[in-house]
């Protein structure tokens, strides 16, 4: 900061100037106290990341920043003038942008017309669309991105939607950038290729405040971390002096055992002959969807399905469980074949899947925690066969504290649990059908830190109990912590299959990123 | 404990549209005193509360209300079930008009109620069917799909009855609509109602059909992946409204003692949505409260009936009914109920 020691004004200046300051921020709710006197500072040219499992009051706080709250106590300095922003617009203006998880673009709209929206230049009232288009290039530009602006954003993929959403946050001269786990649906090397224009962004000198749940990213991008646990604030370090179990041990407040690795329950399985496996997939394939893939999967093993985002893992994850219908090939559960593309059929024969999109895909939002549990088992049934009310809330109670899902009472509605919990409900849902195969295409996306681990042992204790378990995820240790085979996919085709002996992270992101023209994965 | 929050979710449902009744039934009596101008006469004949004994069998405006709003509450029944996977349908009306022209007409050539009353049902739930088909299978947005057979539906009962209204005479069917039992002196269309009313009680909540429904309702895509046959369970919603279309027909023609096509259960639909959106059941789906339906069903028809008591022309009274409609939808409300409680907390301080 050369500028700072040469200004003659400011002579004690040791410290780098702070860019935002907010200090005993304090937000309540009716019922919560979801902020409580909280300090948080950002300095220019800076990543600072805020972590915290779900409930920290990680969103309060951003909302408090951006305006969408208003705070009940304390101030907000912006470059040393206080600041109380009324809504995200005002905020904006004053230089505060945000990049929310779920980019919040329209669809139908050009890329030009979603980065200008709200702000067309006009002349006499008309929206002068040569000038929002220049603009636009403008702004792309300065994120690296050339693509044609008159395209329809719904064309784009999610990472690309993702850098307009920056482009249009900082198109507005923004001092602070908020990015609101901006690399959940992204792979590695479109995270990546985020993490590149961030990191040409601080060289601007704009401060980053990056929520996100994934540690690595956390020590891969930012300079600072401030953790919050139940409102609080927990503390802000360097992130180099932090190492990633206190970082944990402050989010969740546990003394953390670091994950278990994987117990070599089933040393001897891999090789069991393939006629004996619960489930066994011969050259399943559907046109342009995934190529003909072929595994099976032994009583008490986890396969694990590795590959970025589009390389086929939940096409090959629907084929398998019979929501959409294949081409080619079949798949046997102890060597009976089932229907191809049925559902039921699928769960007659104890297949059991718990869905990538758990909003859209999985929980039944405005029924109680009690019906969602049973629902898979009475749709098995029909609906002549209903299943007692005495027998629900037994089943509900047991899976309850079987999981410990935390819910104030089994009619609760299930949309008001938090996402972990509300995949623990999903989880209970299948275990009630008594399932042989379990398909779980990322379980744990995201859900915070403690339910996650929760998750993984009780992947590990079904496996043990002799389920036959496949696992999906973006995230390669988890997978190679839970599996004991992974089958790696590229370009909606398998490339091969790692033993258990080979395992490892690197050697998985070699497979992955071998004759790749870019090698994106770094 | 869990039943108790179960029955108290239903309950505050239900609340809304009682308390509306109840207030639509104090403007009545109302009305009354100051045309008696007296409030001691609220019972006194001609008065809206007052109940007289002819042959034994209670009359008055009350009695009217559940007798003539039958046909709108058996409608709500079907209608909550459908309206619950998420859908609507609009061709009830028109399906009331197939059912009544279908018994005129076999009734006409002598058939007995016991063969005719079958096929006018069957023939309904046909119709149901035929909406299912569309909906359910071939994923027709219910409002476009329904709309076809509501417009249609109307021609279909023109040439089943050559484009005339058919008179019939036959005791039974005359007793449908216009009926008393001796041990039980209600009118027979509102005792219709109370049957049909347990039928779909039973048949949905003793069963796993209501589960089922409300489960495709708020989350289709979940439903099928969770095993749900959300098909056929879209299809049974629209085969049931079909067959609640078709018992309204029959009561709609036996009242007259005729089948009519072109006015039989013309608009009641927007009626039987009215009550079970009323009655607390969401239009986007999900969740449905039958006891609301039925509650619904009666407030519009005390509306209709205090229209008519007011002299108020037909042409005008939808007017009224859908500003009363509007209002209830509005106390129902969560945003604007805390929207109006805040307004009101400001003014205090």
């Amino acid at each position: 900061m050369p500028d700072i020691h040469s200004d003659p004004s400011t002579p004690t200046a040791v410290q780098p100037r702070l860019l935002l300051r907010g200090t005993g921020l304090d937000k309540r709710f009716p019922g919560v106290h979801a902020l409580q006197s909280v300090d948080f500072d950002l300095r220019p040219g800076e990543v600072h990341a805020l972590m915290g499992e779900n409930g920290a009051g990680k969103s309060t706080l951003i909302k408090v920043l951006t305006g969408f709250h208003r705070k009940d106590a304390g101030t907000v300095l912006l470059e040393d003038v206080p600041i109380d922003p009324a809504s995200p617009k005002e905020a904006e203006a004053t230089g505060i942008s945000t990049v929310y998880q779920e980019v919040n673009l329209i669809p139908h709209l050009s890329v030009a017309e979603n980065i200008g929206l709200g702000r067309q230049p006009t002349r006499f009232g008309l929206i002068q669309n040569r000038a929002i288009k220049q603009r636009a290039q403008q702004a792309l530009a300065r994120v690296g991105l050339k693509i044609d602006v008159s395209n329809s954003i719904a064309e784009c993929s999610i990472a690309i939607r993702q850098l307009v959403a920056i482009a249009r946050a900082i198109d507005l001269d923004a001092k602070v950038l908020i990015l609101d786990e901006p690399t959940s649906s992204l792979d590695a090397g479109e995270t990546a290729q985020l993490f590149e224009v961030v990191r040409n962004l601080k060289a601007e000198g704009i401060g980053i405040i990056f929520v996100t749940h994934f540690l690595d990213q956390v020590y891969q991008i930012s300079d600072r971390i401030t953790v919050l646990r139940n409102g609080r604030l927990i503390g802000t370090w360097p992130a180099p002096e932090l190492p990633r179990i206190q970082l944990i041990e402050a989010m969740t407040g546990n003394k953390f055992s670091e994950q278990q690795p994987r117990t070599a329950s089933v040393e001897a399985g891999t090789q069991r002959p393939a006629e004996e496996a619960v489930i066994q997939v011969k050259r399943l394939g559907r046109r342009n969807s995934i190529a003909p893939t072929s595994f099976h999967i032994h009583a008490g093993e986890t396969l694990g399905i590795a590959g970025l985002l589009g390389s086929g893992r939940t096409e090959l994850a629907r084929l398998v469980f019979g929501i959409d219908r294949a081409d080619s090939g079949e798949v046997r559960i102890n060597g009976k074949p089932i229907r191809n593309g049925s559902i039921p059929a699928a769960i007659q024969a104890k297949m059991a899947f718990s869905p990538e999109d758990r909003k859209f895909e999985g929980i039944i939002p405005e029924l109680s925690v009690r019906e969602n549990i049973i629902l898979a088992l009475q749709a098995q049934l029909g609906p002549l066969r209903p299943i007692s009310r005495a027998e629900q809330i037994r089943l509900a109670d047991q899976y309850i504290q079987a999981l410990k899902i935390k819910t104030p009472s089994p009619e609760f509605p299930v949309q008001n649990l938090s996402g972990g919990n509300q995949q623990k409900v999903l989880l209970a849902r299948w275990l009630v059908t008594q399932p042989k195969f379990l398909l779980l295409d990322e379980p744990t996306r995201g859900i915070d830190v403690g339910a996650k681990a929760e998750i993984e042992n009780l992947t590990h204790q079904l496996c043990q109990e002799g389920m036959a378990i496949l696992f999906i995820s973006s995230e390669l240790d988890e997978i190679v912590r839970t599996s004991d085979r992974v089958l790696v996919l590229r370009d909606k085709m398998p490339i091969g299959e790692v033993a258990k002996d080979e395992l490892t992270e690197p050697f998985i992101m070699q497979m992955i990123a071998k004759h790749e023209p870019e090698g994106a994965a770094n | 404990m869990e039943t108790k929050t179960f029955r108290s979710r239903a309950a505050t449902k239900i609340v809304w549209p009682v308390l509306a009744l109840a207030l639509l039934i104090l403007v009545n009596v109302l009305l009354d005193a100051r045309s008696f101008n007296s409030f001691t006469d609220a019972f006194r004949e001609g008065a809206f509360l007052h109940i007289s004994f002819k042959n034994g069998y209670p009359s008055g405006a009350l009695i009217d209300i559940l007798n003539h709003g039958s046909k709108v509450m058996i409608l709500a029944l079907g209608m909550s079930l459908v309206i619950a996977t998420g859908g609507v349908d609009l061709s009830v009306g028109a399906v009331m008009a197939i059912s009544g022209a279908t018994a005129a007409v076999l009734t006409v050539r002598g058939l007995p109620p016991t063969v005719v009353i079958p096929i006018a049902l069957l023939i309904s739930m046909v119709c149901g069917l035929w909406n299912g088909i569309l909906v359910g299978m071939l994923k027709i947005q219910p409002i476009v799909a329904t709309l076809i057979l509501m417009v249609a539906g109307r021609g279909v009962a023109q040439m089943i009855t050559g484009a005339q209204i058919i008179t019939f005479h036959s005791p039974v069917m005359e007793f449908i609509g216009n009926g008393r039992l001796a041990w039980l002196p209600l009118p027979f269309p509102f005792i219709l109602v109370l049957i049909m009313l347990f039928i779909t009680w039973v048949s949905t909540r003793k069963t796993a059909i209501g589960l089922l429904v409300e489960s495709v309702g708020s989350n289709p895509t979940a439903s099928r992946f969770a095993g749900v046959r959300a098909t056929s369970v879209i299809m049974m919603a629209y085969i049931f409204s079909g067959f609640c279309a078709g018992i309204a027909g029959l009561i709609a023609a036996s009242n007259i003692k005729a089948a009519d096509p072109t006015h039989a259960g013309l608009l009641l639909e927007m009626d039987a949505i009215f009550a079970v959106v009323v009655g607390g059941t969401a239009l986007t789906g999900g969740r449905f409260f039958l006891g609301g339906a039925i509650i619904g069903g009666i407030l519009i028809q005390t509306l209709t009936t205090t229209m008519y008591a007011q002299d108020v022309s037909a042409d005008v009274a939808p007017l009224p009914k859908a500003i009363v409609v509007l209002i209830v939808c509005l106390i129902q409300s969560e945003t604007f109920r805390n929207k109006l409680s805040k307004t009101w907390r400001r003014k205090q301080s």
